[in-house]
């Protein structure tokens, strides 16, 4: 019995090397197509026996109530500022600010955040941790940006210029009818072309997004490793009740 | 005839009667084979189907129900190797969550044998990917990228071979630029190489070191651009000579078919990608040594 084990491993070793180095396997056909996975495959229960202990802990940690919303919340129930985009600037503003002033000992002087990143209304009734992933999915994270007078000032003309709602705040910007610039405060002190500004925002608008490029003439900035939807839920738990509303934080007089 | 007759036959023979007629008669020895490559790219974390009322996928995809389609294509078939294209994270809470654990566990239980990295499995950066290893059971293969000067040196390879039922089967990676795709601090000193340089290296060394029979390559580079200047899977294959199979990724492109190219030798490679979030699987399988009805060096394809 040894002795055939033998001769066999013998023979097709050599029968391998020959057909390397002969090339001997011959390709004569391909065939190719794609299959959809659809509903005609039944599941392997063991398979999905192993997802559900992490299904449900997902679940469990998205669906559970944090706050309420008292009114649908939505980033187009206003022209130049909405109940949504003045919630999630807020929240930037007061969550970036303690993390931002420890490691610099500077503050936020306000924030600026853009209309299309918020992709979800947040409906009346239970607020969770999957409403924070439905109206930021990305992974995009705060970043705080020391712009000086000028680039300030093009930043606005910038919200003059796309008439969009972006989503501000610790600013107030108010137009004349001929979309000029009439009020420009800061934290309620008037604008000071010769002072630096603090200015937290999205690494996705400083790495050039929605094409502000304000961000790029920065004098420093400052990466707060904190994402926009972590400020988001961690504000949610803090407070009972959601209700923004539209402000005078940005409009036009009529 | 099949394996059992064989073994009786050689071994009833004298190993030196038989090495001294081996040569001459070993290419008739190789009996018909077929090797199966099932893939999947882009699944971005996609463990669950689509809801039913999903207005895209509907109630299509998910990984329970792909182990069962895989499951009954091994029994088909035993000579089968299955790999991913890369961005196998990043998409679902899944990810957010559990980092690519469980996208990286289940995997082992459908039994990929390798995958290629993709820009979004760097989302949580080096160190990130890194966690997830030992949690592979399978091989992350890329070839372009040098990661030596980061916590991933010696974690990935640049190509892997198979050998089944006497076919040998080469595997490389190829990767997409990062650099402006992804965030630096994410993927820190990799460097990125020139993909068709590597890709012509190492397929290469495949054909005349290695002297596979099959070669495929594993690329995120996406299908194909034509405004931008950026390499891509048809070009790849237009400049290999070895190369049997582009399993492709990254544009998340669902095609009718396989699309032919020529490659440089005026021989016909496979471009191959099945979309994203592991709606499709795709299928190829490779016939070896079997009647033709095509002329001497060509090969049927059936798409």
């Amino acid at each position: 019995m040894n002795l055939k084990i033998t001769h066999f491993v013998i023979f097709t070793t050599f029968g391998f090397i020959a057909s390397c180095s002969n090339s001997t396997q011959k390709l004569t056909k391909i065939e190719a197509k794609q299959i959809p996975i659809n509903i005609d495959y039944t599941e392997i229960d063991s398979i999905n026996a192993y997802i559900k202990p992490y299904r449900n802990r997902i679940n469990n940690v998205l669906d559970s109530t944090l706050a309420y919303a008292s009114h649908k919340i939505s980033k187009d129930d206003g022209i130049y500022n909405t109940s949504a985009g003045n919630l999630i600037a807020d929240i930037i503003q007061k969550q970036a600010n303690p993390t931002f002033k420890s490691r610099t000992g500077k503050t936020i002087d306000f924030t600026l955040l853009n209309h299309g990143g918020i992709r979800s209304i947040i409906s009346k009734g239970p607020v969770t941790a999957r409403t924070a992933y439905e109206v930021m999915p990305f992974e995009n994270t705060i970043v705080v940006v020391e712009l000086n007078g000028k680039s300030v000032l093009e930043l606005i003309q910038y919200l003059i210029d796309t008439k969009r709602a972006h989503p501000i705040s610790g600013i107030q910007v108010i137009l004349n009818k001929n979309n000029t610039l009439k009020t420009l405060k800061i934290k309620g002190k008037p604008f000071d072309d010769s002072k630096t500004y603090f200015v937290a925002t999205s690494n996705y608008l400083v790495s050039g997004g929605d094409n502000m490029g304000f961000f790029k003439d920065g004098l420093n900035v400052f990466e707060l490793d904190y994402k926009i939807r972590n400020a988001m839920i961690d504000y949610f738990m803090k407070v009972d009740t959601l209700s923004p509303m539209i402000d005078k934080r940005f409009y036009k007089i009529k | 005839m099949d394996r059992r007759k064989f073994i009786t036959n050689t071994s009833a023979t004298s190993a030196f009667l038989g090495l001294g007629g081996l040569t001459l008669g070993s290419c008739s020895l190789y009996k018909p084979t077929k090797i199966t490559i099932l893939h999947t790219n882009d699944v971005h974390s996609h463990i669950d189907p689509f809801p039913s009322d999903h207005s895209d996928f509907p109630g299509l995809g998910g990984l329970a129900r792909r182990a069962t389609l895989v499951d009954s294509i091994r029994k088909e078939n035993p000579n089968t190797l299955l790999f991913d294209a890369g961005d196998i994270f990043q998409g679902t809470p899944y990810f957010n969550f559990f980092g690519g654990e469980l996208e990286f566990k289940l995997m082992n239980m459908l039994k990929y044998d390798a995958a290629t990295i993709g820009n979004h499995d760097f989302d949580n950066g080096i160190e990130g990917l890194l966690a997830q290893v030992p949690n592979a059971k399978f091989d992350l293969i890329t070839a372009n990228y040098d990661f030596s000067n980061t916590a991933l040196n010696g974690y990935t390879k640049p190509y892997k071979t198979y050998t089944l039922n006497n076919i040998k089967i080469g595997v490389y990676g190829i990767g997409i630029e990062l650099k402006g795709l992804v965030t630096k601090k994410l993927y820190k000193e990799t460097k990125y190489l020139n993909p068709f340089e590597i890709a012509i290296d190492i397929e290469t060394k495949l054909k005349e070191e290695e002297k596979c029979d099959l070669i495929i390559c594993l690329s995120h580079l996406g299908y194909e651009y034509t405004t931008e200047q950026k390499p891509d899977d048809i070009t790849l294959a237009s400049k290999t000579k070895y190369t049997n199979l582009i399993i492709g990724g990254h544009t998340h492109t669902f095609l009718e078919k396989p699309t032919i190219v020529k490659n440089a030798e005026n021989r016909e490679v496979l471009v191959n990608q099945v979309g994203c979030f592991g709606i499709n699987l795709g299928r190829v399988d490779f016939y070896f040594n079997g009647s033709t009805n095509t002329n001497a060096n060509g090969v049927s394809i059936k798409v």
